[in-house]
């Protein structure tokens, strides 16, 4: 799990390095928090150096659970401050070992990966994040770095819906986000008991009611495809230009440096060529089933 | 204060409504506001009304035996409650209930009706505006239905 070690020597000269984004690092589980019930967040830093990791909003880590394998997930902290943090939903066999992790723990980290929300080609635009469920994890630096640079961006919405009220992670963050009069957050679920005094209903209706320009707007939209194709249209419907849309795909990535094939989506790597797509780019795929 | 016609224009639903049309309905409608937890209609009442909600927000609940009851959709600031009366018989299918401080201007339902009736033209441009917030709830309630935030294929 820690590094490759030394170069073997193989014929009497010493093996060529790994290629970039092949080397596994060590680092150590600072802290773990529960969001949901099956979705947990981790703090990462360096095992040896004690150092978070430089990336850009929207790229991703392939995280290594010694015995079991690897998964990608995306990099949900602060940029700004190289937070190494990972939201988690356990679904499968590496999912599950990594949110069963503990403090003091090391898992293996490889990345960043991925090609980053154009963040800073927003400046001067209204920007528009729509996020469904998980999907705000991958979205979360977005705001990090838009917020930490408030003055440069036009308006500035957060549009975020999850199944029920006990399914919304970052719940602090959103309080904190909510409370901030340069930021416009609503949040809805998709089924609520009375309880809940908030919005229900699809994360989609609630983009006629954000306010924006459409005409200088810019859109960063994740959660599950099928959400992001109805956002699609109902950004589309609000005026919003698809070159102004970007969205992040989420395919089955395991080499994560654009070799094996596995994350292919029709000319494209995800892992290399996204996983951050502007919508005319990918857009055609989403209706093509065999996809 | 704002005469009814004013405040309709300035409604998304009316947008675009000619003048006139504005001003011959608004002869229909009155403003009322609702305090939080008030139902403005309950599942099985005489549907004679119609809310163009200017403020507020208010869910639209089914009470489930042994369950409670549970809110299928919150409509907000700019929507529309309401088209029951439109069609016999004229009753509501679900519970309203004011989540917030809710004001609305309220249409008197028998009397749109005849002015729809009387007047074609105003009938079919209403039936167009219903029709389309008809097919965005239906469209919402189909992504509902669809649950996209289920469990994804592990790994």
């Amino acid at each position: 799990m820690a590094d490759l070690g030394p170069a073997p020597l193989v014929g009497g000269a010493p093996a060529p390095p790994p290629a970039p984004g092949l080397v596994i690092e060590s680092f150590r589980v600072t802290r773990v928090r529960k969001e949901t019930h099956d979705t947990f967040t981790i703090d990462l830093v360096h095992a040896d150096t004690g150092a978070g990791l430089a990336f850009e909003p929207g790229q991703f880590t392939m995280l290594y659970v010694l015995g079991v394998g690897e998964a990608p997930i995306s990099i949900s902290g602060d940029p700004a401050r190289r937070e190494l943090v990972h939201t988690i939903r356990a679904v499968g066999a590496v999912t599950r070992a990594l949110t069963s992790a503990g403090k003091g723990d090391v898992v293996g980290v490889r990345g960043p990966f991925g090609t980053p929300w154009p963040v800073d080609a927003a400046a001067g635009r209204d920007v528009i994040v729509v996020a469904g469920g998980i999907g705000l994890a991958p979205v979360r630096p977005i705001l990090y770095r838009v917020l930490a640079d408030r003055a440069r961006y036009g308006r500035v919405a957060l549009l975020y819906g999850a199944r029920t009220p006990a399914d919304l992670i970052y719940t602090a963050d959103l309080e904190r986000w909510r409370s901030r009069l340069d930021l416009e957050v609503h949040v809805t679920v998709d089924t609520a008991d009375r309880g809940w005094r908030g919005n229900v209903g699809p994360v989609t209706t609630l983009i006629p009611r954000a306010p924006f320009d459409p005409a200088r707007a810019t859109a960063f939209v994740c959660g599950p495809e099928v959400m992001m194709r109805y956002v699609a249209v109902e950004l589309g419907r609000r005026g919003v230009a698809a070159g102004d849309v970007f969205v992040s795909m989420e395919r089955n990535m395991k080499c994560a440096v654009g070799l094996c094939g596995h994350c292919q989506l029709g000319p494209y790597f995800v892992c290399k060529d996204g996983p951050v797509f502007a919508l005319p780019r990918v857009q055609p795929f989403f209706t093509i089933r065999e996809m | 204060m704002k005469t009814i016609d004013v405040l309709l224009a300035e409604h998304p639903f009316f947008q675009g409504m000619a003048p006139d049309y504005l001003a011959f309905i608004a002869g229909c409608g009155r403003n009322v506001q609702f305090e939080p937890g008030r139902y403005i209609h309950r599942e099985g009442d005489e549907a004679k009304e119609f809310y163009a909600i200017r403020e507020g927000k208010v869910a639209l609940e089914l009470f489930v035996p042994g369950r409670g009851p549970k809110t299928l959709q919150t409509l907000d600031t700019g929507d529309v409650l309401g088209w029951s009366w439109i069609f016999p018989p004229y009753k509501w299918v679900f519970d309203a209930r004011a989540v917030e401080l809710t004001k609305a201007v309220m249409f008197d339902g028998l009397c749109l009706r005849t002015k729809c009736e009387g007047e074609p033209a105003l009938g079919y441009d209403f039936m167009k505006r219903f029709a389309e917030v008809v097919t965005m709830r239906l469209d919402a309630a189909r992504l509902q239905l669809v649950d996209v935030f289920g469990a994804p294929t592990p790994r």
